[in-house]
Parts: structure tokens; C-alpha cells; sequence
């Protein structure tokens, strides 16, 4: 397998899709202002992921990664550059659309799992498919809370669960609108090593399963490694590199 | 449709939470608060509506301080109205002196057949027995009475009673009579009688004050032409009442007291917005984490609105159907409160009132939940990633201008009076920018003493400090709520013990009145004669008031309705040549007791009402000749030391050659009743006013009032309760957090309670200071303004403030955050991250 890691810093674009690109991250730079001046976070990543691959973003603390998700996302603006899902423009849309478009398109799975604790386990995965007026909500949450293994505890209220039982949740409601891509952000660190390990075959499989595109944000390389292609993000620097077979842009 | 589910599912869980808990109850309170009064309101509303024409017991009435003249009776049959008479005036009627019976002033009232043309009387062959519609009225040489006369005279039924010179029979009790609907006038009992009978009582003589009644009804076209033939052509002393003429006066003073306790009520509403703000804020501040979840699950800002809104609007609608229905069972008990005060019985209430406050809660509730609902809406997606963004600062503080509007709207509304209600909207304002002010400064004030404090106390005044801002809105609810609990509490009884302190023991309790110039030396020998103090007798001339500034006086012409009840009647007139020692000079000079000059003194109140100014020339009428004078001083009179006092005095030399009466009053110990019966039965013609019968009565309807009014305030009291329950909790997951974090460092159980009394002592002791110095200027300007009572100031106001604040909220704040004392730091963390 050619090593095709980037050395290029200036965070060239040397991934490559065999289709179109789910996801492409263009020119895209995020910066802040401090007392200390002006503070770069993400520098000039350009990048795309293809439908139906797995990346794993690596990189230390404070790197950016979980910036560079909040913009693949569109949960946090850029200053500038471009992120396309599915083609569409990210940031020539209001706040709503790209809400609408996350709906439509996009799955998470969280750290701290993100549940609502006003909810049980099967109103949590609903709640999706109820945001976007889905009529069989119901059948197909209780479906997949089955398929995680939780079909007897749908009634159950978070705080009822245990910490991977609350993760099975959250996977399940990511993988009930069956999106086109998933993020992921350290979803074992919270939970300990075995659970995580189940966590993640979990994950996996339904990826497989359904041909999501999977972005794990991670610092676990073990884990990282289990993706078709890593990115890795340093001083909000981001390369890309194959791990598993060459990829033209 | 399916978000409205949805939200009602959220709300499932999220109404355990205990700022939901607050905001049902604040929310309650406030509209069982509303519609208690609203219902209580709405019932004698109605008891007006449907019983109108039986406030005066016809359709139209004439009034006249002499026999109604014929012109008005022939009118009446030309119309084919049909009519009856009634001839009343207060005289004193006794039983049998011999078998140990009393002696009582009465009102009597003199009937002809047919009376009453519009409602019934009812009456009773016993003293509790089962009454009935009357059936006509009493045949000659009877008589009706309540039962509260045959109790003051140990009268029985069958028995007699004598009236002027006759002896009348007691046939009857009477239950319940038309026109009076009020009873808060009726201090001397009623005796009805045959009209036949009135002449042989011979007490109908010249100066008598005597009322004569033509009741009339009938079609109400007929009806409306008689009132309208005679507008305009009515003499001095005529006046010619229809039922809405009769309601005004009524209502008037009704919607006076309900709107005194619709403002007591909104205090309450006040104190509930508050509670109803803070909870609204924790509530959305909770669900923070869930909008920014929803926004990435695809939730548009309206869909997190939606979902919010929804649940706040069922939790409202439940908090004020609720509140609703239990305000409809408090309103019995305000009922039952005042029930003396009415003669009728009150009809159910409408369903008005519970829409009424239904509305106020929800208008409530919208006016102090958008705000937040509205910051939640613009969630940092972002913040599922990083919890550290919280969209609540910006603009939040504007967006309750619209709860502020809210609730000026409300109590404008309720004070049913614009001026009255800028009035309370301006008092609430000022004294929440005084005490955001004094608040401020004293939490400077309080951090600059850090520096004299060590440890954990250090620590606990710096958290203060660092939550200025939040620290501040809650020492302002706090202070609040302490100050509605100081006042309610300890400054009411400070204040009626004060003012019933002015009530002398020895102040006179019985008014003599119609005693003749020819009795003045038996009079005074007769009191002589029983070695008792020998009572001042201050000479009466009725007169009526035709001009000020020789321009003639039309009582229609002035707005105020006791100007015109002033000027309608004949005034009694005195003279003296010294002042009363009750009577004080406000402005000019009282004249010398040798002067010669023809002089007024006016007493402040009349002279206000009327306009009357020193210097001023006012003309009367007395016995048909004028009489001119100026007015040379104006008094103020102690109205409450219960002696006979005039409006108006002349100067000595200038009354005395008109028909004058006498009046006097006196203290008669208990148990000398027998005085006052031999003065009757010497001196037939006098009136005996038993002055403690009516101050019982007063102090009864004072009581009543009170009572009614410090009903209503309970609500204010609970609601001050929640707005402090409330302040606590609002920064609770803070304290929580920030107490786990220092278990986690190392802090021990005890520096961790120390840390926490140290922030809420200080809070405590601030808002107690503001809520004391509040409650000491509202109860400095009651006693001046209100009570007329000199102000004293009372330390455990201040000592109960701030010590009873402090500690009160010391225990609650501990109360509140000790699950972070008393649980695992991690389990705490992990809950709130």
C-alpha cells in the first residue's frame, strides 16, 4: 500500500474519491480573535471525503479537530472558505437551512452522548424522524433500538441507563434517518475500554450496513485505524493519508 | 401537530424539574389571587344587575324633604304609574320601662299599601323562625322590626313598642327588606309601620329630618317620560331617582373597594412575575443543551421555539385552569368575609372572571417566558461541542420590557383607573430602580470587606461579587418578597394597634340630639342630678348652602358625589365663641369670643370638597331668609374623638335668633343604661344615639375589611414565599458545580457549608436591609397619609428584616444545594456537564 501522506503543511488536498465527494472542505479557514492577537485555528484545510468512506481526523489536544467537525457540520461558521454535503453549499444557507439539510443528511454521535434527559430511549430516537415529519417514527426507532441491542429498554429514561447503554441510544438515533454522513466525536471517552471496543464493532457494522459515510473525530489511533483514510490535524494544519488503498481526488 | 406531541412528551419529564414546580405555582397563586377578587367582584356585580329596581323597591322614586308635592302624584296616574308613599326619619322607640325592657333609636319608616312597587319583604312570625314573603304590609296599630332591635330591648314578638305617643304591636320580624341592598348605613334598626298610624305618633313636627318617598313603576316608557317631565324643574330638596341614578351611588362605592382589593390581588401577580421570570430563565437555561442537540438533528430555530413554547403554554394553561378553580372556591370565603355588609344574597358568578384570569395568566406567562424562549431559539449549535456558549446575555434584559409592559397593562386594567394605575406602575418602578441601586452598592459595599474576612467567608462574599449580576436580581426578588411579608406581618399590626391606641377609654359614646332650647337647665339638672359630668351642648341651625362668592350653587354643576350629597341637604350649622378642643386652625384665624363680626369657621375636608377658600362669602338658607358671612379660618377637626362636631360655625350673636336645636354627647360607664332610659321618658322628644352600638358596627366593618383585604394578601404572601424559593434555585447548578469542584480539591463538609452560608447570609442580610428600609417609608407614609397616626419608628422592623432575612435565606440556600454537600463531586459533575 503507497504511502501517500501529504508531508505538504501548506494542508494540500491529496485525498481522493472514487464517486463524488459526500462531503468537500475547500480553502477553509477558521480564526479567532484573542488578547493575545489573532489566534488560527483551522489553517487553510482542503479536503474531501467520498460516499461510503470511513476517516478518522487525529490529532493532540487543542489541535482543532473538534473545530474542524463543528465546520464539516455546519454547526460553527468558518471565516472563510467552503464546505459542500452532497454539493450543496454549507454557508450560503441561514442557520435553519443548514439545520434542514443536517436533518436531511447528517447523523452525530457525541462523547457525552447528547441525550435528552426529558426523553426515554426510543422518544430520543423519534425525535429526528418526528423533527422532520417522518410518519412511522415509531416502528422504525424501536427497530433500530433493537438492532443495538436495547429493544427491552426503549420505556427507560436516560439517566436510567448506563453510560453504554446511553451510547447504543445515541447511535441508534444517529443511524435512524439513515443518513448519508455520520460524524462521530471520541464517542468511547466516556465510556471504559471494553464497552468501547463494543461501541465501536457497533458502529461500524451499521456503517457498513447502510453505507454511511463515517467522520470519526479521535485521538485513539488504534481506532483511527480501523478507518479507510486518516486526517490528521496539528496546529490547524490538516493532511489526509490512505491507510488502506490509493484514493484519487 | 406532531412537535405539539412531541413538546408534550418533553414536558412529561421536564415538569418534575423543580423550576417548572415554581413556575405552576407562581403562576397559580397569581390567578387564584386574580380571580378570587374577579369572582367576588363579578357576584355583586351581578346582585346589582338583577336587583336593581330593588335597590329602591320601584322603578323611579321622588325624594323630598318635604311632603311630596301633587304635582308629581298627578303626573303618576296620568302615566298610570302605580305608587306608594314612605315617610322615614330616625326617632327613639321603647318597651316597657316596668318589665326592664330598653330604650333604642330607630329608623322609622311609615308605609302605604302597595309598598314595595318592585322586590319583597320578608319576614318571620318569630325571632328565627322560618320567614316568608310578606304579604301586603303591617295593618294599623302594628309594627315590623328586625331582630336586632327586639334583642336590644328585650322586645318580643306580641309585645309592644312604643313610637312617639303611641303604642304599636309587634307583628313581625323582618328577614330582608328592599332597598338596602348595603347595610353599611343602617346603624339604627328599621321600624316599619302603617302609614295610618303615623300621625297619631305626633312626631312628625317642624325641623324634624324627616324623608318622604313617592315610589313609582310601570312600563318602562312611562317610566322614563315621568324621570324625564320633571328634569330641570325639580325645587330645592326634590329629586327624582331612577334605578341607574341608585346603582351609580351603589357602584361607585363598590368599585372603589374592588379595585382596592384588585391592587391587593395584583401585588401578588407582581411578586408571581418574578418567580414566573427567574423560573422561566433556569427552565430554558436547562434546556439548552437539548436545543443545541436539536439543532444538529435538524431542528429549525422555530421548531425549537415550537417545542419550548409548547411546553410552557400547557404548563400555564394547567398553572390557570387550577388556579382558576380554586380561586373560585377562595371567593366564598371573601364572601363569606363581607357577608354582613350585604342584606342580599350574592347569585353565583359568571364565567367572566375565570376567562378574565385565565387571560391574566397567560398573558402573564408569555410576557416573562419569551425572553428566554426567545434567546433559546438562538442556541450556538456549536454548543454541543462546547457548553461554554449560552446565547442567554445578550439583548435578554430588553426582551423584558415586554414582561414589564405586560404587567403595567395588568395593573392599569385592575386598577380600573389610569391615574391610579400609573400611580402603582410608577411605585413599582421606583422601588425596583432604588432598590437595583441600593443593591448594587451594597454588594460593592459587601466585597470591599473580603478583605477583613478569611477562608471559606472570603471565598463565599467573592462568589457574591462574581455573580454581581445574578446576585442583584435575586436580592431585589428576595427583598421584595421579605418586604411584602414585613408589611403583612409585622407593620399591619403595628399599624391598627397604633391606630386603635388613639381610641380613648373615657371618649364619649352616646349623642343626645334634638333637645329645645326650652329644656337646655333640665337637661343639664337632669345629669346634676345623677352626679354625673355635665355634658357641653352645642346649639344646631339647618341651613342649606345657596351661594360661595354670591354666585348661586348648582349641586349638578360639581363632578364630586359628595359634593353633591353635600349641597343636596341641609347642613347643620353651630355657633361658639371659642374653639373646640378637638378642633385645630389650619389657615386664617379663629375670632375672639367677644366679636361682633359675622364670621364662618370651615372645617378642611367640606372646604376642599366645595371648593371653599379663606376669605370666601357663603350663603344660606335658613328657614327661607339669607344669611351671609366669610369664611374666616379653616379647621381640622378630629373627627374620630367622637364629639359633636359642625362643618360649618358661625360666630356667637349671629344664629341665635333662628329655630335652633341641641346636641350633645357624653360617656356613659356600662351598666348605667337606666340614665339614658330616664332621659327619655323625662324628655320624649330627645334622641339617645348609642354611639358604642355603631362604633361596634364601624370597628365590625372596619374589621371586615381588613380581614378582606388581608385575605387577598395572603396570596401576596405565598407568591413572596415562591420569588424566594424561586431566587435560590435560579443559581443553584452553579452553586452545585462549584461546590463539587471544591469537594474534588479537597474542601471539607464544613468549609464547603461555610462557603455557601457565607454568599447566602450576605444576600440574605442585604435584601433584608432593602426589604426593611421599604417597609419602614411605606409604613412611615401609611400612618401620615392613610391612618393619620404619628409615626414611630419600630426596631424589630429593621432587627426581624435583616435577621430574619438572613437567616431565613441562609437555611434555604443550604436547604437548596446541600445534594452538593451531601453527594459524590463526580456524580454532581457529571450531571450538570
Amino acid at each position: 500500500m503507497p504511502d501517500i501522506f501529504d508531508k505538504n503543511k501548506t494542508t494540500t488536498m491529496t485525498d481522493s474519491a472514487q464517486s463524488v465527494p459526500i462531503i468537500g472542505v475547500e480553502h477553509l479557514c477558521k480564526q479567532v480573535t484573542t488578547s493575545d492577537g489573532i489566534l488560527i485555528i483551522v489553517n487553510n484545510a482542503h479536503f474531501s471525503v467520498a460516499a461510503g468512506e470511513a476517516v478518522a481526523v487525529v490529532g493532540a489536544s487543542g489541535s482543532g479537530k473538534s473545530t474542524l467537525l463543528g465546520l464539516m457540520a455546519g454547526l460553527d461558521t468558518p471565516t472563510s472558505g467552503k464546505v459542500r454535503i452532497n454539493g450543496e453549499d454549507l454557508f450560503a444557507l441561514d442557520e435553519d437551512g443548514r439545520a434542514r439539510l443536517r436533518g436531511r443528511l447528517v447523523g452525530f454521535v457525541f462523547q457525552s452522548f447528547q441525550l435528552l434527559p426529558s426523553l426515554t430511549a426510543l422518544e430520543n430516537v423519534m425525535l429526528p424522524l418526528e423533527l422532520s415529519g417522518v410518519a412511522d417514527a415509531e416502528a422504525r426507532a424501536r427497530t433500530i433500538l433493537g438492532r443495538v441491542g436495547l429493544g427491552a429498554r426503549v420505556k427507560h429514561y436516560p439517566k436510567q441507563l448506563s453510560g453504554g447503554e446511553q451510547q447504543r441510544v445515541a447511535i441508534a438515533r444517529a443511524f435512524v434517518t439513515e443518513p448519508k454522513l455520520l460524524f462521530a466525536d471520541e464517542p468511547t471517552g466516556n465510556l471504559d475500554a471494553k464497552t468501547g471496543r463494543v461501541m465501536i464493532d457497533l458502529l461500524f457494522e451499521l456503517n457498513r450496513e447502510r453505507g454511511t459515510t463515517l467522520i470519526l473525530v479521535t485521538h485513539d489511533l488504534s481506532l483511527a485505524g480501523r478507518c479507510g483514510r486518516r486526517l490528521t490535524i496539528e496546529a490547524g494544519v490538516v493532511s489526509t493519508e490512505a491507510q488502506h488503498a490509493e484514493m484519487a481526488m | 401537530m406532531n412537535k405539539f406531541f412531541l413538546s408534550l412528551r418533553m414536558l412529561r419529564r421536564n415538569a418534575k424539574a423543580g423550576e417548572a414546580r415554581v413556575l405552576l405555582v407562581a403562576l397559580f397563586i397569581a390567578v387564584m389571587s386574580v380571580t378570587t377578587v374577579a369572582f367576588f367582584a363579578d357576584r355583586v356585580e351581578s346582585a346589582l344587575n338583577r336587583q336593581a329596581n330593588e335597590l329602591i323597591a320601584a322603578d323611579a322614586v321622588v325624594i323630598a324633604d318635604k311632603p311630596v308635592p301633587a304635582r308629581f302624584r298627578e303626573e303618576a296616574s296620568r302615566l298610570k304609574l302605580d305608587a306608594a308613599e314612605s315617610i322615614t326619619f330616625p326617632s327613639m322607640v321603647a318597651g316597657d320601662d316596668s318589665l326592664g325592657q330598653g330604650v333604642n333609636l330607630a329608623e322609622i319608616k311609615a308605609i302605604t299599601a302597595g309598598f314595595p312597587l318592585r322586590g319583597k319583604i320578608r319576614i318571620a312570625d318569630q325571632a328565627g323562625a322560618l320567614d316568608r314573603i310578606a304579604d301586603g304590609i303591617p295593618a294599623p296599630g302594628t309594627v315590623w322590626v328586625p331582630e336586632i332591635l327586639l334583642t336590644r330591648i328585650k322586645v318580643g314578638v306580641g309585645e309592644d313598642l312604643k313610637v312617639g305617643a303611641i303604642r304599636l304591636k309587634v307583628a313581625a320580624v323582618i328577614t330582608k327588606e328592599p332597598d338596602s341592598v348595603l347595610d353599611y348605613f343602617g346603624i339604627a334598626p328599621r321600624v316599619m309601620m302603617n302609614m295610618q298610624d303615623l300621625a297619631a305618633t305626633k312626631l312628625l313636627q317642624p325641623g324634624s329630618r324627616v324623608t318622604y318617598r313617592l315610589l313609582l313603576a310601570g312600563v318602562p316608557k312611562a317610566v322614563a317620560e315621568f324621570v324625564a317631565n320633571f328634569k330641570g324643574t325639580l325645587a330645592r330638596g326634590e329629586r327624582v331617582e331612577s334605578v341607574r341614578d341608585a346603582r351609580a351611588e351603589v357602584r361607585v362605592a363598590l368599585e372603589r373597594a374592588q379595585n382596592f382589593l384588585g391592587l391587593a390581588a395584583l401585588l401578588s401577580v407582581v411578586l408571581a412575575s418574578v418567580a414566573v421570570a427567574l423560573a422561566a430563565r433556569r427552565f430554558s437555561q436547562r434546556q439548552l443543551d437539548g436545543a443545541a442537540m436539536m439543532r444538529c438533528l435538524g431542528a429549525t430555530s422555530a421548531d425549537i421555539f415550537a417545542l419550548n413554547f409548547w411546553q410552557f403554554m400547557v404548563m400555564g394553561l394547567v398553572a390557570c385552569v387550577l388556579g382558576t378553580v380554586a380561586g373560585f372556591g377562595a371567593q366564598s370565603g371573601l364572601a363569606a368575609t363581607l357577608a354582613s355588609l350585604f342584606t342580599v344574597a350574592l347569585p353565583q358568578p359568571t364565567i367572566m372572571p375565570a376567562l378574565q384570569g385565565l387571560a391574566i395568566g397567560m398573558v402573564l406567562l408569555l410576557g416573562f417566558t419569551l425572553p428566554p424562549l426567545l434567546a433559546l431559539r438562538k442556541v450556538a449549535t456549536l454548543r454541543v461541542l462546547r457548553r461554554d456558549l449560552d446565547p442567554f446575555d445578550a439583548g435578554a434584559s430588553f426582551a423584558y420590557l415586554l414582561g414589564f409592559v405586560t404587567l403595567a397593562g395588568l395593573i392599569v386594567w385592575r386598577a380600573g383607573d389610569l391615574k391610579l394605575g400609573a400611580i402603582a406602575v410608577g411605585g413599582f418602578l421606583a422601588a425596583l430602580a432604588i432598590a437595583g441601586v441600593a443593591g448594587w452598592a451594597l454588594i460593592g459595599a459587601a466585597a470591599s470587606l473580603r478583605g477583613a474576612t478569611s477562608g471559606s467567608w472570603r471565598y463565599g462574599i467573592a462568589n457574591m461579587k462574581r455573580h454581581a449580576g445574578g446576585s442583584l436580581v435575586q436580592i431585589m426578588a428576595l427583598g421584595l418578597g421579605i418586604m411584602a411579608m414585613l408589611m403583612l406581618t409585622l407593620v399591619r399590626t403595628d399599624l391598627i394597634s397604633r391606630w386603635q391606641g388613639t381610641l380613648a377609654e373615657n371618649m364619649p359614646n352616646r349623642f343626645v340630639v334634638n333637645i329645645q332650647t326650652s329644656q337646655l337647665a333640665a337637661v343639664r339638672g337632669y345629669f346634676i342630678e345623677r352626679k354625673l359630668e355635665t355634658p357641653d351642648l352645642y346649639p344646631m341651625v339647618r341651613g342649606r348652602l345657596v351661594e360661595i362668592n354670591d354666585k348661586k350653587i348648582i349641586p349638578t354643576d360639581f363632578k364630586d358625589e359628595r359634593a353633591k350629597r353635600t349641597l343636596e341637604r341641609e347642613f347643620n350649622l353651630s355657633w361658639a365663641a371659642k374653639l373646640q378642643a378637638d378642633n385645630k386652625i389650619l389657615a386664617g384665624k379663629f375670632w375672639d369670643a367677644d366679636t361682633r363680626e359675622k364670621q364662618f369657621s370651615v372645617e378642611e375636608g367640606v372646604a376642599k370638597v366645595l371648593g371653599i377658600q379663606l376669605g370666601d362669602t357663603l350663603t344660606y338658607d335658613i328657614a327661607g331668609s339669607k344669611f351671609t358671612a366669610a369664611v374666616t379660618s379653616l379647621r381640622k377637626v378630629e373627627w374620630d374623638s367622637f364629639r359633636a362636631n359642625f362643618f360649618v360655625i358661625a360666630s356667637p350673636g349671629v344664629l341665635e335668633d333662628y329655630p335652633a336645636s341641641y346636641i350633645t354627647s357624653f360617656h356613659l360607664p356600662p351598666g348605667n343604661e337606666a340614665v339614658v332610659n330616664g332621659l327619655v321618658q323625662r324628655f320624649p322628644n330627645l334622641s339617645v344615639i348609642d354611639l358604642s352600638a355603631i362604633m361596634a358596627q364601624v370597628r365590625t366593618i372596619t374589621d371586615q375589611v381588613a380581614n378582606a383585604v388581608s385575605y387577598v394578601f395572603m396570596f401576596a404572601l405565598a407568591a413572596g414565599l415562591v420569588v424566594l424559593y424561586a431566587a435560590i434555585a435560579s443559581t443553584q447548578d452553579e452553586r452545585v458545580f462549584d461546590a463539587a469542584i471544591m469537594r474534588t480539591l479537597g474542601a471539607s463538609r464544613r468549609q464547603m457549608v461555610v462557603v455557601q452560608l457565607a454568599e447566602f447570609l450576605a444576600i440574605g442580610v442585604l435584601s433584608g436591609l432593602i426589604a426593611s428600609a421599604g417597609a419602614i417609608i411605606l409604613s412611615m407614609v401609611l400612618s401620615d397619609k392613610v391612618l393619620n397616626v404619628p409615626f414611630s419608628f419600630n426596631l424589630w422592623i429593621p432587627a426581624i428584616g435583616v435577621l430574619g432575612g438572613g437567616a431565613g435565606v441562609a437555611i434555604a440556600g443550604l436547604l437548596g444545594t446541600r445534594k452538593a454537600v451531601n453527594s459524590a463531586p463526580l456524580a454532581t459533575i457529571r450531571a450538570l456537564t
